[in-house]
């Protein structure tokens, strides 16, 4: 069972939901990234998500795509922030990381040394935002050979056909875009999302993950209340932004909003009663 | 004689395949909420293909309001000046508002309105095709906004105007380069965000399918008036045809009706800016390699990261990182060859055509005149040389005279 699988498993178990927070590798600095992970992950982090970062982020709203310009201003490639999936794991075998970014840059590095370079690291997951499963046939076999799982977007305007599409060869968990637009985007509605996630189970097997809009503790708990994970990326880079010249602020707001995101989703119920009373 | 290299025709024709493929280019490559509203769109595009009442009012479009057909004109000038073939001038810079990019736009608008979409956005570079997009909203009462790159918006001020005089709103864009790619960035992230409403006319061959195909078919209408041109004033088909390529629309537009017919050398022509050797370029066919970008596989201008590098172009038409995906496979497969003009070279074509024929050509339609005399002289005399003179000058004059030092 791969390590997202174990995690979840675990989690389910426990009753509990995901948190996944995201940075963008590099940002603010390079050698910030593998102490962020760690506070992270201390603050009450189940899983990582990891930018790379590329020149021109097509699906990503401004705060994103500003996080990108400072890492790469310090020139952090795939190669830099596999290094840093590394330096990770030397101190955290156990939780998992799942790399978000896009394709060009793996493209050039070539799918097979990146999928063996990203399984050495220590990398979990890998979600390509440009990459639908249509273009994926051979980034898949060799994710599959490095056992390395395909995360997948579901959007609202994804179709149940395509839906079952993505789930068949999606791994670890699906990853619903909670809205219509870029991240970090501000017009979340928690109610059409709740539907769209129940009606998704029926169409999917694995953890339905949210993201895309969560932006604090009330949206995180209103999410958390049928969602598996929640992945709240924008929120956590604009902490980073604002403390862009001071690392050690920056880890410290990191930290502080992990810890407000995390004691959010512990106030709720127990996730299996809340999948029960979905169910009935 | 040795060994043709010609392709078999069918290895270039009848492309894309179903998913949008020109060989190992196109495709689609975005992000999972536009994978639906590509779907309703290259159905909409293949119905109204084949709808014969959209056909004729494309056509109506074309001939009343753009002007089409547009004129072969044999230059006659320029050509007993550069000495060598005889060189037509396809007078694309005759279009309503001065450029090719209009075919495409009367027709992704006239799709966009039985598609009932309400709000139109496009994104731009030298303000071209932001221009002939504002000016269908305009003929057609559709809200329009343009993404401009805050740096393009500064060299085109005068485009900027006519768009805001056309009633669009022209959205500057900060990031990255702050240049063309950058406008089309925040194009596709407008449009993610406003799908239900909003139908995105992107202003060149590239994109994720359907784009390629589509812009292409409404630029087709170049070719297919060029090829009965020259055949009714010369009795035969030409021996070549020339055109620049930034995203490669023009080119695209006259070269496809032309694909099958192997005599015909296909030239396309991209910017070598201060020269392919300094870097400052914007020549991917010429100096690129194939990689993913904008929602299609094509050649690219990359580092070694495959991070997109920014680009140089007197032209910022031309000033353009990718390429569309058709022409990456014409490439490939030998079909059409890929050269590049540098900014001086292409401003010493401006000049001439200006003062030879009273032609004044734009910055990005003066690189396929200046590769034109170069295969005029090679070819020689009695050979037939079509180039596309995609769009007029007058946007240019503020360029050209900084480049000279002169203050207007
Ligand atoms: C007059 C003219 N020619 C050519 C181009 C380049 O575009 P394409 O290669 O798509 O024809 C432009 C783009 O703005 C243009 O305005």
């Amino acid at each position: 069972m791969s390590r997202l699988a174990q995690r979840f498993a675990a989690l389910r178990r426990a009753g509990r939901r995901a948190l996944v927070p995201y940075v963008t590798a590099g940002d603010p600095e390079p050698a910030a990234t593998v102490g962020l992970m760690h506070d992270m992950v201390a603050a009450g982090a189940d899983i990582l998500e990891l930018g790379v970062p590329f020149s021109d982020p097509m699906a990503d709203g401004p705060v994103i795509q500003r996080a990108s310009e400072r890492a790469l201003a310090h020139g952090v490639s795939l190669r830099g922030v596999l290094s840093m999936v590394r330096d990770f794991r030397h101190d955290d075998p156990d939780t998992p990381v799942v790399l978000m970014g896009y394709l060009n840059p793996v493209e050039t590095m070539g799918y097979e040394a990146f999928a063996r370079a990203a399984a050495e690291a220590g990398v979990d997951g890998v979600l390509t935002v440009d990459l639908p499963p249509e273009e994926a046939g051979p980034l898949l076999a060799a994710l599959d050979g490095g056992g390395i799982d395909p995360v997948f977007l579901l959007a609202p305007t994804t179709s149940d056909e395509r839906t079952r599409q993505v789930a068949a060869v999606a791994r670890g968990f699906v990853y619903y875009v909670s809205l219509k637009g870029v991240t970090g985007a501000g017009h979340l509605d928690v109610d059409a999302v709740r539907r769209r996630v129940e009606h998704l189970r029926t169409l999917v097997d694995l953890p339905v993950g949210v993201g895309f809009g969560i932006r604090d503790a009330a949206s995180a708990a209103a999410v958390g209340a049928f969602a598996d994970a929640v992945v709240v990326g924008s929120a956590v880079v604009s902490r980073i932004e604002q403390h862009a010249g001071d690392p050690a602020a920056a880890r410290a707001a990191v930290a502080e909003l992990v810890g407000e995101l995390r004691a959010a989703l512990d106030g709720l119920p127990a996730a299996a009663a809340v999948r029960q009373a979905a169910d009935t | 004689m040795l060994e043709t290299k010609q392709p078999a025709p069918e290895a270039v024709a009848g492309l894309p395949d179903e998913r949008g493929h020109f060989g190992p280019y196109g495709g689609l490559f975005v992000a999972e909420t536009l994978m639906g509203p590509l779907a309703e769109l290259r159905a909409a595009w293949e119905h109204y293909l084949a709808d014969a009442q959209f056909q004729r009012e494309l056509e109506e479009e074309l001939r009343d309001y753009v002007g089409r057909p547009s004129p072969l004109y044999h230059a006659r000038r320029w050509s007993e000046q550069v000495g060598g073939a005889r060189l037509w001038l396809k007078r694309e810079d005759l279009n309503h508002t001065g450029a090719h990019k209009v075919n495409n736009t009367v027709g992704q608008a006239l799709l966009a309105r039985r598609m009932g979409k309400t709000r139109i956005i496009a994104e731009t570079g030298a303000g071209q095709h932001g221009v002939a997009t504002a000016t269908v909203a305009a003929r057609l009462g559709l809200e329009c906004v343009v993404y401009m790159g805050a740096e393009d918006m500064e060299r085109q001020a005068i485009n900027v105007y006519r768009m805001k005089l056309l009633g669009a709103e022209v959205v500057p864009v900060t990031s990255g380069s702050r240049t063309l790619k950058d406008a089309l960035n925040e194009a596709m992230r407008d449009w993610v965000t406003n799908v239900d409403d909003t139908f995105y006319i992107i202003g060149t061959v590239a994109g994720p399918h359907p784009y390629p195909a589509m812009v292409r078919d409404f630029q087709a209408v170049i070719g297919r008036e060029a090829r009965a041109q020259i055949l009714d004033k010369t009795g035969r088909l030409p021996d070549a045809l020339v055109a620049c390529v930034g995203g490669g629309s023009n080119a695209m537009g006259l070269f496809h009706p032309f694909l099958a017919d192997e005599g015909v050398a296909l030239y396309g022509v991209e910017a070598a800016g201060r020269g392919l050797e300094t870097g400052a370029h914007a020549a991917p066919l010429c100096a690129g390699r194939p990689g993913v970008l904008h929602g299609n596989r094509t050649y690219l201008m990359e580092d070694a990261d495959g991070q997109i590098l920014h680009t140089h172009s007197i032209s910022a038409g031309l000033d353009y990182p990718g390429v569309g995906p058709e022409h990456a496979w014409l490439k490939d497969t030998g079909r059409a060859r890929y050269v590049a003009v540098t900014d001086d070279e292409a401003l010493a074509a401006f000049h001439t055509l200006t003062r030879v024929e009273g032609i004044m050509p734009a910055l990005e339609s003066a690189h396929a005149l200046a590769w034109a005399e170069t295969l005029a002289r090679e070819l020689g005399p009695g050979a037939e040389i079509i180039v596309n003179l995609s769009g007029r000058g007058d946007k240019d004059i503020h360029t050209v005279a900084a480049h000279e030092g002169i203050a207007l």
